[in-house]
């Protein structure tokens, strides 16, 4: 322990677990709105037929590869005190973080749950609809069905959010103790030539990932056992 | 397991978070926001000052650190009250035009030349950069350069010019592109010189066993001037131009001056040396 200690040389403890938490509830935050953006649009997108729909699936795959530089430099303009949302004083709060951790990992959860949810096997919708569903009742049955698959899909929303830099950095700042967490933490280290504290900060921001991942994966299995039941949608 | 649980579960970890930020932002003071460059935060000087001036003001700064020429901008727009740089010709510009007030000069750290322990090429006793830079071009150097547009690169590109002359393509001058510990330890094999700043000539000339010597200090052109300036309240009315005035009239007071001349790096070394007036 203290061999791990001497390596976060000027970076105490208590400021590292803040680093730590901020990075969570940002994250955590940012993937929240992402799903409920993500998900109702995921299932219209797969059990409606619309004008439009194949372009609106398109962009949402495009948008699967924003560039996080792109979307801090645009949220920036947009939150500045010039910019449009500049009343908001958002610029440099862990809220316009969430925001640009949102964009980014939003079109990530879509696409993937949209995918999800189109593989689920016809057969199950033609069960339901001999069973005498509703179409509202044959929509909660697939989506049941497709369930792991889109934890699977909020799994990456997540990854997406907790390992950005680029936007978090333009539109946080990375100020000491406020908007500072563990990616933009080890670009700083980086940039000092603190090679050590930045891998150290990296083992632990992998090892939160891990915990967020196991703690989704929980919530999977359970899904999936629950599916076993097959609890009706009376 | 209905969807309701799922459902209410996730509007409860909304809520919470929300909440959580919610608490977060009102439990806090009166934040300053200070525009600042890499550099300055990497020298660990704001960590050293900023707890110093909390206690005796109660006025918390954060420090947003970009690149100068970002810093600057993020000024202009209001996205700070106030801006701490080195970048004097720019800040003295961006004055004129109105984007900020009430600059002053806060203090300097500099550069240095940097040769062979035995200086073969007698730059010693010369007084002016640009004059050595002018003898080791005459010399054919060997003279060996960063080559990647930092803030030392720009420094040393600057003197050539100034001296009128243009080493690019030179066999003796050798453009490396590697940060500046590296550098040295190049010169130091090629028996070249070069253009350091002193924090890492200090931090790094007995760990790297460096057969070197400063051959050159002081003239003012190796000089690197740091500035603080307030964000025009006039342009920018919710700028808090109070607390940024008492900031920096606590830097520039002479309080302020000694805590900074106080500044030691990792290493023990005065890397800024105060200079308001």
């Amino acid at each position: 322990m203290s061999d791990l200690l001497s390596f976060l040389g000027g970076l105490d403890l208590q400021e590292l677990w803040g680093i730590v938490w901020l990075s969570l509830w940002v994250s955590a935050a940012a993937l929240m709105l992402a799903t409920a953006i993500a998900l109702p649009l995921a299932a219209l997108l797969a059990l409606r037929r619309f004008p439009g729909r194949d372009a609106v699936i398109n962009t949402l795959h495009t948008f699967m590869g924003l560039p996080p530089v792109v979307v801090g430099l645009f949220l920036y303009l947009l939150l500045s005190r010039q910019g449009l949302l500049g009343f908001l004083s958002l610029l440099y709060t862990p809220g316009a973080m969430v925001l640009a951790q949102t964009i980014l990992a939003w079109p990530i959860v879509a696409s993937l749950a949209h995918a999800a949810i189109v593989n689920v096997d016809p057969v199950i919708r033609q069960a339901a609809v001999t069973l005498g569903a509703t179409p509202r009742q044959q929509a909660v049955t697939i989506i049941k069905e497709a369930r792991y698959g889109i934890i699977s899909a909020i799994m990456a929303g997540f990854g997406r959010a907790n390992a950005e830099v680029g936007a978090v950095l333009i539109v946080g700042g990375n100020i000491a103790g406020y908007t500072r967490v563990m990616t933009t933490a080890i670009a700083l280290e980086t940039d000092k030539g603190n090679f050590e504290l930045g891998i150290v900060l990296g083992i632990i921001l992998l090892a939160l990932a891990l915990l967020a991942n196991l703690a989704l994966r929980r919530l999977q299995r359970r899904g999936r056992g629950a599916g076993l039941e097959m609890s009706s949608w009376a | 397991m209905g969807y309701s649980f799922w459902l209410k579960t996730w509007m409860a970890g909304l809520m919470l978070t929300l909440m959580l930020a919610g608490v977060k932002a009102a439990a806090e003071t009166i934040h300053l926001r200070c525009a600042s460059t890499t550099s300055t935060e990497n020298s660990g000087l704001f960590k050293y000052l900023l707890p110093i001036f909390e206690k005796k003001t109660g006025i918390h700064v954060d420090v947003v650190a970009v690149g100068t020429g970002a810093a600057i901008e993020i000024g202009k727009r209001g996205d700070a009250d106030m801006l701490m740089v080195h970048a004097k010709a720019q800040e003295l510009q961006a004055v004129q035009e109105g984007y900020f007030v009430n600059r002053h000069d806060l203090m300097y750290n500099d550069f240095v030349i940097i040769g062979p322990a035995g200086d073969p090429l007698q730059i010693k006793g010369l007084t002016s950069a640009v004059d050595a830079f002018k003898k080791i071009y005459a010399a054919g150097g060997p003279f060996v350069s960063r080559g990647d547009k930092s803030g030392t690169n720009v420094k040393e590109l600057a003197l050539w010019k100034a001296a009128g002359l243009d080493p690019k393509g030179k066999p003796w001058y050798l453009e490396v592109g590697q940060g500046m510990e590296k550098t040295q330890r190049l010169a130091n094999e090629k028996r070249a010189y070069t253009l350091s700043d002193r924090g890492t000539w200090l931090a790094t000339k007995d760990k790297d066993r460096l057969e070197m010597q400063i051959v050159l200090e002081g003239d003012p052109s190796l000089f690197n001037q740091y500035g603080v300036m307030v964000v025009n309240p006039e342009k920018h009315p919710q700028v808090k131009y109070k607390e940024a005035m008492t900031f920096i009239n606590w830097l520039t007071s002479p309080e302020g001056q000694q805590t900074i001349a106080a500044f030691r790096d990792a290493h023990g070394n005065q890397l800024f040396i105060p200079n308001a007036k």
